[in-house]
C-alpha cells in the first residue's frame, strides 16, 4: 500500500509545481514583468550590450534557424576540441587524458543534441573543466534551445500575416537567465544539503575495513571517493532533461543521489519543465484549454506505462524468485526484482523514475534498465521510440507533439472532408509535410541505425547479455540516441569508432531535423491569417481530441516497432516464461 | 553573405558568454555555496574517528567476515583507480544483467547456497533479495532491514554481542522513509559493522 501512496505523491507532487511554473516561464517568455525582473531585467540588459545583440529585431524563420545552427556548431566544435585537450587544460586534478577523435565526437555529439549518451565513465574519462566548462554549458544551453524553438513555433500560431517569429537570442537569454538558473541554484543547493559532493578538490583514498584480495593476489586496502563539482551539475542534468550523469552509473550513485529526499527533488526535476510548458503554451496562445488537452494526452501515457513498469519489476521474474528460495515479499523490505536496483529507493522509487526519465528525453537513471525484467524495460524503450512526446525533453517534447497534434488533425479532417486546421491556422500541405518529417525523424533515425549496426558481426562484441535480451541492449542503444534521450542498457560497450560515430550522427539527425521542420511550420504560420471557427471546426480542446492524438502517436510507434520489439523485449519475455 | 557572418558572430559571443555564465560563475558560486554551509557533506561524508578514516557514509565496502554484517553482492573493480604510489583502489560496478535468463538463474542458486552455508541458523527460510542482488550504483551502502534480520543469528554466533544488542545497533543506523513516504527503509552496513568493531560508539 505504501507504494500506491508513493505513486500517486509523485504524480501529484509534479503537477502540482509544473502550473504555477507554467505561467512564470509564460510570462518570462512573452516579455511580461515577473518576480525576478527587479533583479534580472538589468542583467538581461546588460548582456544584450555587452553582446552587441538588437534584442527587437525580429527575426524570420530562417535567420532563427540559422542562429540555432550556427550555435549549436560551434558548441559542437569546441566541445569535441576540449574534450580531446583536456590533459593540457586546467581543473585535471587527476591528470586524465584526452578522450579519442570518435568519442569525442559521439560525447560532443551527444550533449549538443540534449541526449547526452554516454559511452565513457565520468568519474574515470573527464577532468572538472571538462565537466563544468564543457558539458555542464552545454546542459543550459540546449534546453533553453528548446524553449525557444517551441516559443518560436507559439509566435507562428499568433502572428497574422507576419514575417518575424521572434529573436533567437533574446529567447535564450530569458530562458538561461530567468527560468533554468535560478532553479538549478536552488536545486544545487538542496542536493548538497543532502550529501551530494560539490568541491575542486583531487580524489581521496580511505580505509577498507576488510582488504580485499584480488585472483592475482594483490591486496586491495583503500577504496577511492570521486570528487569535483557534481551537485551543480546533478542539478541542471535534471532540470535540463539533459541526462547525462557526472558518475557512469548516473543516479544511482550515492554520490550523486544519495537519500529519498534528493531523489525527490532530482526526480521532480526532470519532468518539471516539460511538464510545465504545456501548461505555458495553453497561456501564450490565449486558449489554456489547448495547453490541457496535450497535458492530459501526455499524462495518460504516462499514468499506464508507470502501471506497467511498477507491476513487472514489482513482480520480478521466476529466474529471480528460484521457487521461493529467495524472498521478494514487501515485508521489511522492497522486494521484487532488486537487480540494479538501490536499498533506499525500493521498487516504486526506481519504477517512477525509469519512466520518467524514458517519457522526458532525460535519460537519467537511478537504477539499472539493463536489469529489469524484459517488460519493464521495454516501456522505458517505447517511450523513446513515440519519438519523445510524452512530455519529452525541454522544449523539443512539446514541440514534437504539436506534430503530432498537427498531423491528428489532419487524420481528422480526411475522416469528415474538411480541410484541417489547429489553433485557427489553417494546416497545407507544406506544413504537412514538415510536420511528417517531425513525426518520422525518430523512426527513421533508430531503425536505420540499428539495422545497420545488427548487420555488422563485429557489433556482437558489444554485448553484455546473450540471445533476445543481446538484441535489445542494441536496439535500447539507437532507440535513446532516436530519441535524444540518453539513458542505456548500461551493459552495452558503446566506445567503439562505429558506434560512437553512427550514434552520434543519429542524435544529431533527430535533433536538427524536427527544429528546422518546427520552424519552416512556423514561418509558414506566421504568414497566414486565422480562419474564422465555424461549425465544422474540428475541436482541439475535448476528450475526443485527446483520444485521437494518442491514437496517433501509439500507432506510428506501433507500426514502426512492433516488429524489433518482438525480437528484443517480448521474446525474452516469452522465454522466461517457459513458453 | 554579410548576414551570414553577423549571425556566426552573435553565436560565437553569446557561446563564449554562457561559457562564463554557466560553466565558470555558477560552478564557483555553487561550490562556494556548498563549502560555506555544508563542508562536510560536499566533501563526501567521509567516517573519520581518532584521524583515521575509515571510508565514506555513501559508498558500500564489501563485508565476507562472519562476525561482520554483509551488504548487497559486489562486482569489485580494482583496475580503474590506483592511488598517488600507482597501488590498485577498490571500486565497483553495476552487473547489468538480465534477470530472466538463465544464467542469471544458476548465479542466484549459488548465491542462495553460500549464504544458507554461511547462515544455517535460517535454516531453508527464503533469502531476502537484497542479499543475492548487485545494486544500481554496484556501491549501495545499504541493506533492507529485512536482509539485516537475516544476519543477525550469525552475527551473534561469531561475536560476543547477544542478539538484542546487534539488533540495537542495526536500529541506530536504520534510516527510515522520507516523511514516512519516500524511498525505502534501510541499514546503513558500514556503520553497522564500525559498530560491531567497537570503533563507532553510542552518540
Amino acid at each position: 500500500m505504501e507504494s500506491v501512496l508513493q505513486y500517486v505523491l509523485y504524480l501529484l507532487i509534479l503537477v502540482a509545481l509544473a502550473i504555477p511554473l507554467g505561467r512564470y516561464i509564460s510570462k518570462v517568455m512573452n516579455g511580461e514583468k515577473v518576480v525576478l525582473s527587479r533583479v534580472l531585467a538589468p542583467c538581461e540588459r546588460g548582456i544584450y550590450k555587452v553582446l552587441h545583440i538588437d534584442e527587437k529585431e525580429d527575426m524570420s524563420w530562417k535567420k532563427y534557424a540559422g542562429s540555432v545552427i550556427a550555435f549549436s556548431a560551434i558548441s559542437l566544435v569546441i566541445l569535441t576540441a576540449i574534450l580531446m585537450l583536456q590533459k593540457f587544460l586546467p581543473w585535471n586534478p587527476e591528470g586524465i587524458g584526452g578522450m579519442s577523435w570518435h568519442l569525442a565526437f559521439n560525447t560532443s555529439s551527444s550533449f549538443v543534441t540534449n541526449t547526452n549518451w554516454q559511452a565513457y565513465s565520468g568519474e574515470s574519462a573527464l577532468s572538472y573543466f571538462s565537466q563544468a566548462m564543457g558539458l555542464t554549458v552545454q546542459n543550459f544551453v540546449t534546453p533553453a534551445v528548446g524553449i525557444c524553438v517551441l516559443y518560436a513555433l507559439i509566435r507562428g500560431f499568433l502572428h497574422l500575416k507576419h514575417k518575424g517569429i521572434g529573436n533567437f537570442w533574446q529567447d535564450m537569454t530569458r530562458s538561461l537567465l530567468y527560468v533554468l538558473i535560478p532553479l538549478s541554484m536552488i536545486v544545487t543547493v538542496l542536493l548538497v544539503s543532502q550529501g551530494v559532493l560539490q568541491n575542486l578538490s583531487g580524489y581521496q583514498t580511505v580505509d577498507l575495513v576488510e582488504p580485499i584480495t584480488t585472483e592475482d593476489g594483490t591486496v586491495v586496502t583503500q577504496q577511492v571517493i570521486p570528487m569535483g563539482p557534481q551537485a551543480s551539475q546533478v542539478a541542471i542534468k535534471q532540470l535540463g532533461t539533459n541526462g547525462g550523469g557526472y558518475n557512469g552509473v548516473n543516479s544511482a550513485s550515492p554520490l550523486e543521489n544519495p537519500t529519498p529526499f534528493s531523489n525527490l527533488i532530482e526526480m521532480i526535476s526532470l519532468l518539471l519543465i516539460p511538464a510545465a510548458l504545456c501548461f505555458s503554451f495553453g497561456r501564450s496562445i490565449k486558449d489554456k484549454k489547448q495547453g490541457r488537452a496535450v497535458f492530459l494526452a501526455m499524462f495518460i501515457l504516462l499514468v499506464v506505462s508507470l502501471g506497467i513498469v511498477a507491476y513487472s519489476e514489482q513482480a520480478a521474474t521466476p529466474q529471480m524468485s528460484q521457487d521461493g528460495m529467495v524472498d521478494l515479499s514487501t515485508v521489511d523490505q522492497a522486494g521484487g526484482n532488486m537487480e540494479g536496483k538501490e536499498t533506499r529507493f525500493g521498487i516504486a522509487t526506481s519504477a517512477t523514475w525509469a519512466v520518467f526519465t524514458t517519457a522526458a528525453s532525460n535519460g537519467s537513471v537511478n537504477s539499472m534498465h539493463d536489469s529489469y525484467t524484459p517488460m519493464g524495460g521495454m516501456i522505458p524503450m517505447l517511450l523513446m521510440q513515440l519519438g519523445e512526446v510524452v512530455f519529452g525533453g525541454v522544449g523539443c517534447g512539446l514541440y514534437g507533439m504539436l506534430g503530432f497534434a498537427i498531423l491528428t488533425v489532419f487524420i481528422a479532417g480526411l475522416m469528415v472532408g474538411r480541410t484541417p486546421e489547429y489553433l485557427g491556422k489553417k494546416i497545407e500541405p507544406r506544413e504537412m509535410k514538415m510536420a511528417v518529417l517531425v513525426c518520422l525523424a525518430t523512426p527513421i533515425g533508430i531503425l536505420v541505425g540499428s539495422g545497420i549496426a545488427a548487420a555488422l558481426p563485429a557489433t556482437a562484441d558489444s554485448l553484455n547479455n546473450g540471445g533476445a535480451h543481446g538484441f535489445s541492449e542494441l536496439l535500447y542503444a539507437y532507440s535513446s540516441a532516436g530519441g535524444n534521450n540518453g539513458s542505456a542498457f548500461a551493459g552495452f560497450n558503446a566506445n567503439t569508432p562505429f558506434l560512437n560515430v553512427s550514434i552520434g550522427l543519429v542524435m544529431l539527425f533527430v535533433r536538427f531535423t524536427p527544429i528546422l521542420a518546427i520552424l519552416a511550420i512556423a514561418g509558414s504560420m506566421a504568414r497566414k491569417n486565422k480562419v474564422a471557427v465555424s461549425a465544422g471546426t474540428l475541436s482541439t480542446t475535448n476528450g475526443m481530441f485527446v483520444f485521437l492524438l494518442i491514437f496517433v502517436v501509439l500507432l506510428i510507434g506501433a507500426l514502426s516497432f512492433f516488429p524489433a520489439l518482438s525480437l528484443g523485449p517480448i521474446a525474452e519475455q516469452l522465454q522466461s516464461l517457459g513458453l | 553573405m554579410k548576414g551570414t557572418g553577423r549571425v556566426i558572430r552573435s553565436a560565437g559571443l553569446f557561446f563564449l558568454a554562457m561559457t562564463l555564465v554557466c560553466g565558470l560563475l555558477y560552478t564557483l558560486a555553487s561550490t562556494g555555496i556548498a563549502q560555506l554551509f555544508f563542508k562536510d557533506k560536499a566533501n563526501g561524508s567521509v567516517i573519520e574517528v581518532g584521524g583515521k578514516t575509515y571510508g565514506s557514509a555513501l559508498l558500500g565496502q564489501q563485508f565476507e567476515d562472519d562476525s561482520h554484517m554483509w551488504g548487497r553482492i559486489m562486482k569489485i573493480d580494482t583496475g580503474t583507480f590506483t592511488d598517488e604510489e600507482g597501488n590498485p583502489v577498490m571500486w565497483a560496478a553495476p552487473s547489468n544483467l538480465t534477470p530472466a535468463s538463465e544464467e542469471y538463474a544458476e548465479l542466484i542458486r549459488e548465491r542462495v547456497e553460500k549464504l544458507r552455508a554461511s547462515n544455517p541458523e535460517q535454516g531453508e527460510q527464503a533469502v531476502p533479495v537484497d542479499l543475492v542482488t548487485v545494486s544500481g550504483s554496484g556501491l549501495d551502502p545499504h541493506i533492507s532491514p529485512a536482509a539485516a534480520e537475516y544476519q543477525v543469528a550469525r552475527i551473534a554466533a561469531n561475536t560476543d554481542y547477544s542478539e538484542d544488542e546487534i539488533r540495537r545497533i542495526i536500529d541506530r543506523y536504520t534510516e527510515g522513509r522520507f516523511l514516512g513516504i519516500f524511498g525505502e527503509p534501510r541499514v546503513n552496513v558500514l556503520k553497522v559493522n564500525l559498530a560491531l568493531d567497537g570503533i563507532l560508539q553510542e552518540e
